[in-house]
């Protein structure tokens, strides 16, 4: 079976293994030459763009210079949608890490039952944004009185709340937050689920030996600390993905009459400047490059502080 | 008077290391009781916890297939009832018939979207991951960092310049503009390395030996004996690509060029349709996944663990 390399035809010599640059090339050259043109090549030209007049337009019409950065961040909607941001991430990623680990752990020491129980918390992994702002809206925080929410509330003789539009207190934070959490914990608990797995027994019974409780001990000083890689990643992606909010804002919030003034992350906000009736796109190009920065120094800043990716390497 | 640890060994996956450790020898038998009794307790509150946020979770789902099966004025009745008071099985077809709903060339896009991005995106990061981890090359490295440098600019950012990109190509509402952009995810290609990595060398060494090269050594060899990554990772690009939003609401305008989630979103901010009918065309769009996710449930929720974000 041996010495295949006897047959030495052109194209053997071109296509063989030893050619590795070329079959480097023939399997990665696809997926980087893709990736090139629909990530850096936009990203690039959102760069260019961002400092021209686009009005309407792809292709740049007056070279403004940094007005429409100034523009921008001197623009309220803009910075609001920043601060948006901040407050949503600030109530989700805490609300997601300790759902989710607490499943996680809740589930990991059953005994019986734990596949049906992890399937439930998953499955709504498989509802989109757009479905479950639909029940959220439609069905349970509806502001008549036929939502569940009311409902209940009716119930413990509470006044009905219009969850959508009342800004003072903000309700429609509670309906946001809560979408998102539904969605996504099942998510972040497989995460810790398989973090939990990792956890050497042997650990558990030092701590049983020098005679941790059982409970918030043992939790304290084993589990925790042991899930500290886990911790950083799921910490890392909610930041990510809180930074991406768009579906539920748009299907929650915007209806017939447009979307109301309040609650638009960046996202939403540069959807709207960009491609809404203005079609502002070197404008909402400067926007996204804002947007961008803010994300790779935050991403950057988290990664160093947790020291991921030394690991990697 | 241990507990025989030894039963569940360190190294087999699916163990329990959070048993409650039993108490230890020397406690008095008086306060082992007591702690025994708590333990009892603990394992009652958490499992009436875990009953209690079970039913939590599976409320909108109820409330989803419900509002469906109701009749309109069921669903708007003040007087909120649990069950309806009778099964509109007709509505499924209603929704169908509707000629404002656009409800199955809604489903055949998303249907073809999905597909058509889950093969590529196997496709495209396979082969990139197995070059990356297994071809040496001396600039592996640069290109592995060219491609997770991506994953630090989230997609959703990038809209606004890839929404350029793709209308200056003319690709809007098409179906290449929906898919093409979307199958090149470097998280894939990520993953697809680090299993790559420890696949075993041996295989492919016969693989050599027999003669094969790079290319056939891949589809003979590498391909057939990593089914469950590859089952893993499309199951989730294909509930990522069912469920997406921004980017079809942004490039399929026309609405002939509608997913099922740009189509159920126009409804309920345009409220063209009856409530029972949205509520029905939603319970549709969330079927496909659910058959995948019902028979595919081991390999989605092993893919999300060999992500390898927490090791």
């Amino acid at each position: 079976m041996r010495g295949p390399l006897t047959t030495t035809t052109l194209t053997r010599k071109l296509l063989g293994p030893q050619n590795r640059h070329l079959w480097f090339w023939i399997f990665v050259g696809p997926f980087v030459l893709g990736l090139t043109l629909f990530t850096y090549v936009p990203l690039a030209w959102s760069v260019y763009l961002s400092f021209f007049d686009a009005h309407n337009t792809v292709s740049p019409t007056e070279f403004v210079g940094f007005d429409n950065y100034t523009a921008m961040l001197g623009d309220d909607a803009f910075t609001g949608s920043l601060v948006t941001f901040l407050v949503f991430t600030a109530f989700i990623v805490p609300a997601t890490y300790v759902l989710s680990l607490a499943l996680a752990l809740m589930v990991n020491r059953l005994r019986w039952a734990q596949a049906f129980f992890r399937s439930v918390f998953f499955l709504p992994v498989a509802c989109s944004y757009v479905v479950a702002a639909l029940i959220w809206k439609m069905s349970i925080f509806n502001g008549v009185r036929f939502g569940l929410a009311n409902t209940v509330l009716d119930w413990f003789g509470a006044d009905q709340i219009a969850w959508l539009s009342t800004t003072d207190p903000p309700w429609y934070w509670l309906v946001i937050v809560t979408v998102r959490l539904w969605l996504q914990a099942g998510f972040y608990m497989v995460l810790f689920l398989a973090g939990l797995q990792r956890i050497s027994p042997r650990l558990y019974e030092a701590a049983a030996v020098d005679g941790a409780r059982p409970g918030w001990q043992v939790f304290r000083h084993i589990t925790f600390p042991q899930l500290r890689a886990t911790s950083v990643a799921v910490v890392l992606l909610l930041v990510i993905n809180a930074f991406q909010a768009f579906d539920e804002f748009y299907n929650l919030l915007s209806d017939s009459r447009g979307y109301p003034p309040y609650a638009r992350p960046p996202l939403v906000y540069l959807y709207y400047t960009a491609l809404g009736q203005g079609q502002n796109l070197g404008l909402g190009s400067a926007g996204a490059v804002i947007l961008a920065l803010i994300i790779a120094v935050v991403t950057v800043v988290q990664a160093r502080w947790f020291g991921l990716g030394r690991k990697e390497d | 008077m241990r507990t025989p640890r030894s039963a569940s060994p360190s190294t087999r996956p699916g163990t329990r290391p959070n048993d409650p450790p039993r108490p230890r020898p020397g406690i008095p038998p008086n306060t082992r009781d007591v702690r025994d009794a708590l333990v009892g307790v603990g394992r009652a509150v958490r499992l009436v916890l875990l009953l209690a946020l079970a039913l939590l979770f599976l409320i909108p789902f109820y409330l989803l297939v419900r509002n469906g099966l109701s009749s309109e004025a069921d669903i708007t009745s003040p007087e909120w009832r649990f069950f309806p008071s009778e099964l509109h099985w007709s509505n499924v077809r209603e929704v169908f018939d509707d000629p404002n709903v656009p409800m199955a060339h809604a489903l055949l896009n998303s249907s073809l979207i999905a597909v058509l991005t889950t093969v590529g995106t196997l496709l495209l990061a396979s082969l990139a991951g197995y070059g990356l981890a297994r071809i040496p090359y001396a600039y592996a490295n640069v290109v592995f960092y060219w491609i997770l440098g991506t994953l630090m600019v989230p997609a959703a950012v990038t809209f606004v310049p890839s929404f350029v990109l793709v209308s200056s190509l003319g690709w809007v509402s098409t179906l290449r503009g929906l898919v093409v952009p979307t199958l090149f995810s470097a998280v894939a290609a990520f993953i697809f390395r680090q299993y790559f990595l420890g696949f075993p060398r041996e295989l492919e060494d016969a693989a050599r030996v027999d003669g094969l090269g790079y290319w056939r050594t891949y589809w003979q060899v590498v391909v057939p004996n990593s089914r469950p990554v590859f089952a893993a990772v499309g199951t989730i690009v294909f509930i990522g690509a069912w469920n997406s939003f921004l980017w079809p609401l942004v490039i399929g305008q026309d609405r002939d060029a509608w997913t099922v989630q740009v189509a159920l979103s126009t409804f309920t901010t345009a409220q063209t349709v009856n409530i029972h009918e949205l509520f029905v065309a939603a319970a549709v769009s969330i079927v496909p996944l659910l058959v995948v996710f019902l028979v595919l449930q081991r390999h989605i929720v092993a893919g999300v663990e060999r992500t390898g974000i927490d090791d």
